[in-house]
């Protein structure tokens, strides 16, 4: 494996008496897909709430890159480079396509407001820069974000096209590591295929790392290097697709026990 | 204001074509998006002569729209030597910026800031103690108005500070218990502390009016007319804050005030910060309300505790929300239009042809050219002739009450509607009272059911209108501001000229 580049050290999460993660060990390497996996409220979106800075650990440490990001506020840890999409879609509705993929740059641009109301030539310059960082995100997803709907408000989108959108606008905070939230959520099979080809070239173009929590096997089985499966908080399994599909604690926890079932 | 819809939407779509045409499937995309591709096809247009002067309107730039109307606005004091038409050009003017800074907290940062009359009153407070007799310190305006802006931008920074933790109602509860604060400080401020410091109810005076490089502005020319510079001078401030503006919400800064008015933990997480954003949004706004505020204080040389109170806060929210919060064209065109009207309602005879022009346009727009719209009419005035000639001829002091200025509509009116020399005590209330019970009780008919009642009810309202009423102009100036906002909340939320809103889908 490559370079740790992400590192839950002993992770907590609990709200008030409900332990969500428990004593939690995780990491991801460079360049890595891992997938995580496990039945509902097993703390997957809880698990890249803490990665985000969102909720705060009880306890452990969250270390990335090298450093400790635990107790950070979720824009710093953005600007250190984790970006992320929502399981619940959260766009900036009214806003257009392209802006909201512009806003997203605002942590790694610096033009302040009183340049901004002169226009100085560099605050400018960085603007130009920004747009066309807003249109490259957009255009690696082909067609489908093209065109005239940079300037359409994003709530004209299909509910595929904005899973799209916030992806690109994930990517344009330049993070080094993408988490991805049920990217295949709501989608056909057609569009499925085409997510999954798509996180792969996430890697391969776009040369992020990416932690994906999915439901649909298919897209797992397509994109993992490893899976990890969680259930009530507690890793259960983390090896192959095939090792972590197979193994009597993943069942038990989609499926019930064996026993049960026999009765 | 986007110009160029045709040509500049279609080219880079023209260039994404080619490139996946000629370089192969570059992406993932599995199949074309057929609809995409063919989206000119399916777009369609207003024709005809409108159809012509829209698509042209929409190229003309931000900026010749903005030079338009401030030429426009200038000229008013040439076309008009009256006094009073000067004044009340000022008055809007101070209305536009008042608009343009509540714009940046309301309709950019999201917040719903109920202390924002406040920060006006105390810009105009600074300038005052800046600039009068009252300490004794008379600063020159070109040190005192930077000045009060920084104190206006730091107490919004401090009233800000609990937005940190509050959103929504909760929010707007701590401002607007600032405003009252300010309120109460301001008005018992002549012994605070055994200090004489706002001049309580009484307020400061003998404030000095504007200075321009040394010169001395008179705040009224000779003869007691007021001095149209100060409306320029307002102007070309407000032009100055709108431009800024336009800069600063076309910039990262600007995008993520939207953001996070959209989706705080979404701004959040996308590496925007929010709680500095929110802070910097209340200081713009406070800002802004601070400026305005200086130049009401030179105008009347006075400042007083009541200027600032809450109709006034009702009523830059009205222009906000009419123009559509959120778009700088909007919210100017909301204060102009709202800051007419106003005036208009003062005098009983404009207000009486603006009543009736209402009513005739809202039946029109409501049945547009149809039988209805015939029935309506027509049966509203034959109802009325008959109603009022069975009053008149029972007891001539049952219609003879009427006689006011207006016109042609006046006339009408008086032979129209029935109005009593000697209105009974109980006439007001119980009419106004089922004309509000009745137009309820419209909106659930249909058909020809609400044909029938909206007879009798336009007939009521018209008789409310001249005899209770016109008889008061500031009530009736809060209540027609509420059917306004009844009305778009109904039939357009987003405002006139704002972007369509959705909350959550």
């Amino acid at each position: 494996m490559a370079e740790k580049l992400l590192e839950l050290q002993g992770i907590s999460m609990a709200f008030g008496g409900l332990k969500c993660i428990q004593a939690l060990d995780l990491d991801v390497g460079e360049g890595e897909i891992v997938s995580v996996i496990g039945p509902n409220g097993a703390g997957k979106t809880t698990l890249f709430n803490l990665i985000t800075g969102v909720y705060q650990p009880t306890g452990g440490d969250i270390v990335f890159a090298g450093k400790s990001i635990t107790g950070l506020e979720p824009h710093q840890i953005t600007r250190r480079g984790i970006a992320r999409t929502f399981q619940t879609l959260r766009l900036f509705l009214n806003m257009s396509v392209r802006e909201n993929v512009m806003a997203a740059a605002y942590g790694h641009t610096k033009a302040g407001v009183f340049r901004s109301m002169l226009r100085t030539p560099g605050m400018r310059r960085e603007e130009q820069e920004i747009r066309e960082l807003a249109e490259k995100r957009l255009a690696f997803f082909g067609d489908r974000l093209m065109g005239y709907r940079w300037d359409q408000p994003a709530y004209s989108l299909s509910y595929a096209n904005r899973r799209r959108l916030e992806i690109a606008r994930a990517t344009a905070t330049n993070p080094r590591l993408l988490l991805l939230d049920e990217p295949a959520a709501g989608m056909n099979p057609k569009e499925t295929q085409e997510i999954t080809d798509l996180i792969s070239l996430l890697r391969t173009e776009g040369g992020y790392t990416i932690l994906v929590i999915e439901h649909d096997m298919h897209v797992v089985e397509g994109i993992s290097d490893r899976v990890i499966a969680l259930n009530h908080g507690i890793k259960i399994a983390e090896g192959s697709f095939d090792e972590v599909a197979t193994s009597p604690q993943v069942v038990e926890a989609y499926l019930g026990t064996g026993g049960m079932a026999k009765k | 204001m986007s110009g160029g819809y045709d040509d500049e939407l279609s080219r880079p779509l023209e260039g994404a074509l080619e490139a996946s045409t000629s370089e192969g499937p570059t992406s993932p995309a599995v199949g074309r998006d057929e609809w995409v591709a063919r989206h000119g096809d399916n777009r369609t247009r207003r024709g005809g002569l409108l159809g012509t002067v829209e698509a042209r309107l929409r190229v003309v730039p931000w900026w010749a729209w903005l030079a338009t109307f401030v030429a426009l606005f200038c000229l008013l004091p040439v076309a008009s030597d009256s006094g009073y038409v000067r004044r009340v050009a000022f008055d809007i003017a101070i209305y536009m910026l008042l608009a343009l800074g509540l714009n940046v907290v309301v309709g950019w940062g999201g917040l719903l800031d109920l202390g924002y009359i406040a920060f006006f009153g105390i810009g105009a407070y600074a300038y005052a103690f800046l600039s009068s007799d009252h300490y004794g310190i008379h600063l020159p305006s070109f040190v005192s108005i930077p000045l009060v802006v920084v104190i206006g931008a730091t107490t919004g920074f401090l009233v800000g500070l609990p937005s940190r933790r509050l959103t929504g109602d909760y929010l707007a509860i701590v401002t607007l218990f600032f405003l009252l604060l300010f309120l109460t400080v301001t008005t018992n401020g002549d012994d605070l502390f055994g200090h004489n410091v706002t001049g309580g109810a009484n307020g400061l005076l003998n404030a000095d009016p504007l200075s321009l490089f040394g010169h001395e502005l008179p705040p009224t020319l000779e003869g007691g007319l007021f001095n149209p510079a100060y409306m320029y001078v307002v102007l070309a401030v407000f032009v100055v804050v709108y431009v800024a503006l336009r800069f600063v919400n076309l910039s990262r800064t600007g995008r993520a005030w939207r953001s996070l008015r959209e989706d705080p933990l979404a701004a959040e997480v996308m590496g925007m910060p929010v709680n500095s954003l929110k802070l910097m949004s209340f200081a713009f706004g406070a800002a802004i309300a601070a400026l305005s505020g200086t130049f009401v204080t030179m105008l009347s040389a006075s400042v007083f505790p009541l200027s600032f109170s809450f109709p006034l806060l009702i009523i830059i929210y009205t222009m906000v929300i009419l123009g559509g919060s959120g778009s700088q064209p909007g919210v100017v065109l909301g204060a102009v239009l709202i800051g007419t009207l106003l005036e208009l309602l003062r005098d009983p005879g404009d207000s009486r042809v603006l009543f009736y022009a209402a009513i005739v346009l809202g039946v029109l727009g409501a049945f547009r050219f149809s039988v209805k719209l015939a029935v309506v009419v027509a049966g509203t005035f034959v109802f009325g002739f008959v109603a009022h000639s069975i009053a008149g001829a029972s007891d001539n002091a049952w219609v003879n009450g009427s006689g006011g200025e207006g016109g042609g509509v006046a006339d009408f009116a008086a032979n129209w509607v029935i109005v009593p020399v000697h209105v009974a005590a109980w006439v007001a209330p119980v009419s106004y009272v089922s004309l509000v019970a009745l137009a309820l009780v419209l909106t659930l008919l249909h058909g020809w059911a609400r044909i029938a009642l909206l007879i009798p009810v336009l007939y009521l309202a018209a008789f409310v209108w001249e005899n209770v009423m016109i008889a008061q102009p500031e009530p009736t100036r809060y209540i027609i501001l509420g059917v306004i906002l009844i009305a778009l909340m109904i039939f357009r939320p987003t405002g006139l000229l704002g972007e369509k809103r959705v909350e959550i889908i």
